[in-house]
């Protein structure tokens, strides 16, 4: 491994030029032509209500209007998990912003005022806002026939009740569990709804043409699931998966908000019934607030014992996640949850209620981190509470309680290798852990917070990547994927490893956005699981166009395969020296025999990868008996924190993170994937802070009342750190980074202020005037 | 209809407008220039910043009558002749993700160079500062910024 010289090196993103020079065209940037449609959507108003009915007559009439649209012109349901929406509200509407009709025009100006013209008469029913109010015996239900709703065979909705999902954990005797603790510590924390905020808001342009063929742009992450999942709503119109096509342009950040299908599915819909002419659905940033999924919040009841020398004895980790309206994708972060809210320590018994709630508020579903972000805060303030209560080191007790290679996971399954200890140790080193930092100002305490991060891919058992490889006359490649680059540097990485196997330099290697007609599939770009998976694709298609390669050096130059090898873009064999023959000669018109004819012809490499490992069978009552999970990444983090005793105000004066990446393919990349994901996080503990009303209508749907980080926002300094124990399966050791990244941002916060103003935040986001008024009642005390 | 004529990358344009439309939407849709992105709708994110004679704005809060006669340069303009300075430090320090935010970062950045061409961290954060970026946790658009001014043509 040590004489790579593609992989492991911080090589330019290959987009780069694109990038900067505006070259990049985003699913908006694209031109649709002359016969483009716009639409305008018009949304419910009341959070919960029976749509008695609705008017469109006087839309239809508006002068320029080409149609409108409501849920009866397309009554089917879809979802990737399970099936619980349709694609408008049909007899009933579930959230504020929930899409009821849609008003086509070829001018946007038509179609946005006809849509005022759309008068929807409801009924009003009881809204449930708050999870734990749906978990209640006499809630109102929000899903009537849940018990019928196609769902995958892991999740086990419960029918007449709010519950969507439920995943029960369970190890071992959890009242003896505590009866050996010394110290038992039982506490709730509670993480509210995000909202993903890519910078580029949702897009889709549906055309269907006059042969019947589907064609979608979308700004996705998931082109071939979606391609999967409108073949399958749209299947009582006729089409299949050979008539539609996904073309999925770059896409400006997803953060798991484009993953799976979302109002994607109005633009396919649509285009079906106005055949000829492309129809445009983009949100802005108001409708991407109110109408794409979020992230789920959750209330999590924790209670961990532990022995006096701080070894854990037991956790009882009940989490109530409030899903919305729809819990199509995010019932799946609660499953993920469920299977590993232990975190990344050692508990011999377990017991995890995670339980995926229906409310009256927007669906959520995947968003970076996909759920370990939300427990990982109550578990990591719960640890350096139990730690204080035990004198002993916050760092201390997390080394003696964390996860080694072997120990058994909650679910029953050994523990990858990691590098989760040298980590902890990396960080503790560069943060200076034990060492009090005191600030010059009265008015200004100094606290450190320390934080582990793990995280699972959550997939279907499944789960697949598939790869092309193909050269060109130059000896030049181009790589097929389906993976999306939604700036995590994918393009770049898959290069790499093409690079590595087949010596030909990444200056030389083209890897092009997916379209779903021409390059092979993939699951979805979701997980941080397609740097491992893809990768391992592309790496088993660069040695199959290898194989070739020495196939036809063998048949045309009779030299064994055996002995061939490449380097510097040739051909070399190890028993002849002076045979060398470059890629450029042969890859694509063959080799020529004596006699004039040709042997070979274009190289074409082709690699797929699936875990065959893995499996979602488990025992219901105790999640024991199957693997769900391929392996976790893990990490640890650290923290130097300023405040204001005054105002609460909070300066994050270092950051120090370290991920084990098991193989950085791209060093520099991974180092961007924690500073970027880094802040990402902490913007969700200090800035970011949604607000609905007592109806379920959101009231900061921009970027004036929903704060995220400018660059004054910014910690003074980030450390990034690469840790690599390699993934045995993985390409090169590769294991994926891209969420792990946010995890710990919420817990250093917490335990740096206990740590400098002696007060426990339990409820996120831990603004400033939180942060005042705690140590303002805190010293009254 | 209103005609209005502008200078779009050293290039004179004739351009049928109505009175409401915003410049951004012009730019995009009636001049096939695409570099300025719509992110808010509402001069928060600062992804549709152009110059506009020489001063960065934001593209979608302006009416497209209001520049009749005047100058407007995007990242295309800027990149016609080859990357600038600018653009190639964003390549080689990884500063963008997505990239969605770039032609944002970079007309923001080409203004503050232009009438600053040793600016400190500080001025840099603050010239940046309404450009928003959710990925790349602004420290290598800074560190980009920076070294740009290094090497002491910042065109």
């Amino acid at each position: 491994m040590s004489d790579l010289k593609f992989v492991g090196k911080p090589i330019v993103r290959i987009d780069g030029k694109e990038k900067v020079s505006g070259a990049t065209h985003f699913t908006d940037d694209l031109e649709y032509g002359s016969n483009l449609l716009y639409t305008a959507l018009v949304e419910s108003t009341e959070a919960h209500a029976l749509i008695k009915h609705i008017d469109i007559s006087e839309a239809q009439r508006f002068p320029g209007v080409i149609a409108v649209f409501t849920g009866k012109d397309f009554p089917y349901k879809f979802g990737l998990y399970m099936k619980d929406r349709y694609i408008f509200a049909m007899d009933r509407v579930r959230f504020v912003g929930e899409q009821i009709a849609a008003v086509v025009s070829r001018d946007k100006r038509i179609a946005e005022r006809a849509a005022k013209l759309v008068k929807v008469e409801y009924e009003a029913l009881p809204a449930l806002l708050d999870q734990m109010e749906a978990l209640k015996k006499d809630a109102t239900l929000i899903h009537l026939d849940l018990g019928d709703y196609i769902h995958v065979p892991w999740f086990f909705p419960q029918a007449k009740t709010n519950i969507a999902h439920w995943r029960k954990t369970r190890r071992g005797d959890i009242k003896k569990g505590f009866a050996e603790a010394d110290y038992i510590l039982e506490d709730t924390y509670s993480v509210p709804r995000y909202s993903h905020c890519p910078i580029e808001t949702h897009a889709a342009v549906g055309l269907c043409d006059l042969s019947g063929r589907l064609t979608v742009w979308a700004s996705s992450q998931s082109p071939h699931t979606q391609r999967n999942l409108f073949a399958e709503a749209l299947a009582p119109l006729g089409f299949t998966h050979k008539d539609i096509r996904v073309i999925a342009p770059p896409i400006g950040g997803g953060f798991g908000g484009k993953a799976g299908v979302s109002m994607e599915i109005l633009a396919a819909a649509m285009a079906t019934k106005l055949r000829g002419n492309p129809v445009q659905v983009i949100w802005s940033r108001e409708r991407e607030f109110y109408n794409t999924s979020q992230r789920l919040g959750v209330i999590a009841k924790l209670k961990i014992g532990a022995k006096k020398d701080g070894t854990f004895t037991a956790i009882d980790h009940r989490l109530y996640w409030d899903a919305g309206a729809s819990a199509e994708y995010g019932a799946n972060v609660v499953n993920a949850i469920g299977l590993s809210a232990t975190g990344p320590y050692r508990f011999p018994i377990i017991f995890i209620d995670s339980v995926c709630l229906y409310t009256n508020l927007p669906p959520c579903g995947a968003y970076r981190g996909f759920g370990y972000s939300e427990f990982m805060f109550g578990l990591e303030s719960h640890i350096d509470r139990i730690a204080a209560y035990l004198k002993l080191d916050p760092v201390a007790i997390r080394k003696k309680n964390a996860i080694k290679e072997g120990d058994i996971l909650a679910y029953g399954v050994p523990m990858n290798p990691s590098g989760l200890h040298k980590a902890i140790e990396a960080v503790e080193k560069e943060i200076e852990w034990g060492k009090k930092v005191k600030s010059d100002d009265p008015h200004k305490a100094i606290g450190k917070g320390f934080s582990l991060i793990w995280k699972a891919p959550a997939m279907p058992p499944n789960a697949s990547s598939a790869a092309f490889v193909k050269f060109s006359e130059d000896g030049s490649l181009n790589i097929l994927v389906s993976g999306m680059d939604m700036g995590q540097g994918f393009l770049t990485v898959m290069a790499q490893i093409a690079a590595e196997i087949l010596t030909v330099p990444v200056s030389k290697i083209r890897t092009e956005n997916p379209d779903t007609d021409r390059n092979p599939y993939e699951w979805q770009t979701v997980a941080s699981h397609v740097t491992w998976s893809c990768g391992n694709a592309v790496k088993n298609a660069a040695i199959n166009a290898r194989d070739q390669i020495f196939e036809v050096i063998e048949r045309a130059c009779v030299l064994p395969k055996e002995q061939l090898y490449l380097e510097d873009e040739k051909v070399k064999c190890k028993t002849k020296p002076d045979f060398e023959l470059p890629l450029k000669d042969f890859v694509i018109n063959g080799i020529q025999a004596k006699d004039g004819t040709f042997r070979g012809g274009p190289i074409l490499g082709k690699g797929i990868f699936m875990p065959e490992f893995t499996s979602a069978y488990s025992d219901p009552e105790t999640s024991q008996g199957g693997h769900p999970n391929v392996h976790y990444t893990v990490g640890a983090a650290a923290i130097i924190l300023e405040v204001d005793k005054d105002t609460g105000k909070m300066h994050v004066k270092k950051a120090v993170e370290a991920i084990d990446a098991g193989k950085a393919i791209n060093p520099d990349l991974v180092k961007g994937q924690i500073t970027g994901g880094l802040l990402q996080g902490l913007s969700t503990v200090l800035y970011e802070d949604i607000r609905y009303d007592d109806k379920g209508k959101l009231l900061n749907p921009n970027f004036t009342d929903y704060k995220i980080p400018t660059a004054k926002d910014i910690p003074d300094e980030i450390v990034p750190i690469i840790i690599e124990v390699p993934q045995p399966d993985g390409p090169f050791g590769a294991r994926g980074v891209g969420e792990h990244t946010m995890i710990p941002a919420a817990p250093m916060i917490a335990n740096a202020l206990q740590d400098a103003l002696e007060i426990r935040v339990k409820t996120m986001p831990i603004t400033q005037e939180k942060v005042a008024l705690t140590y303002l009642k805190n010293k009254e005390k | 209809m209103h005609k209005i004529k502008i200078t779009l990358n050293n290039e004179k344009r004739l351009v049928d407008i109505e009175p409401h439309e915003i410049l951004l939407d012009v730019l995009r849709e009636k001049l096939g220039v695409k570099s300025p992105k719509c992110g808010c709708d509402r001069g928060d994110c600062g992804s549709c910043s152009v110059l506009l004679n020489g001063k960065s704005v934001r593209s979608c809060l302006i009416l497209a009558v209001e520049v009749d006669g005047q100058e407007i340069v995007t990242v295309e303009g800027i990149s016609k002749d080859g990357l600038s300075k600018v653009q190639e430090s964003m390549i080689d320090n990884n500063a963008f993700q997505c990239g969605f935010c770039a032609p944002g970062v970079i007309i923001s950045a080409t203004e503050l160079l232009n009438n600053n061409p040793h600016p400190t961290r500080e001025e840099i954060k603050e010239a940046l500062s309404g450009n928003l970026c959710r990925c790349t946790g602004y420290l290598p658009i800074l560190e980009a910024v920076e070294n740009a001014t290094k090497e002491g043509n910042n065109e």
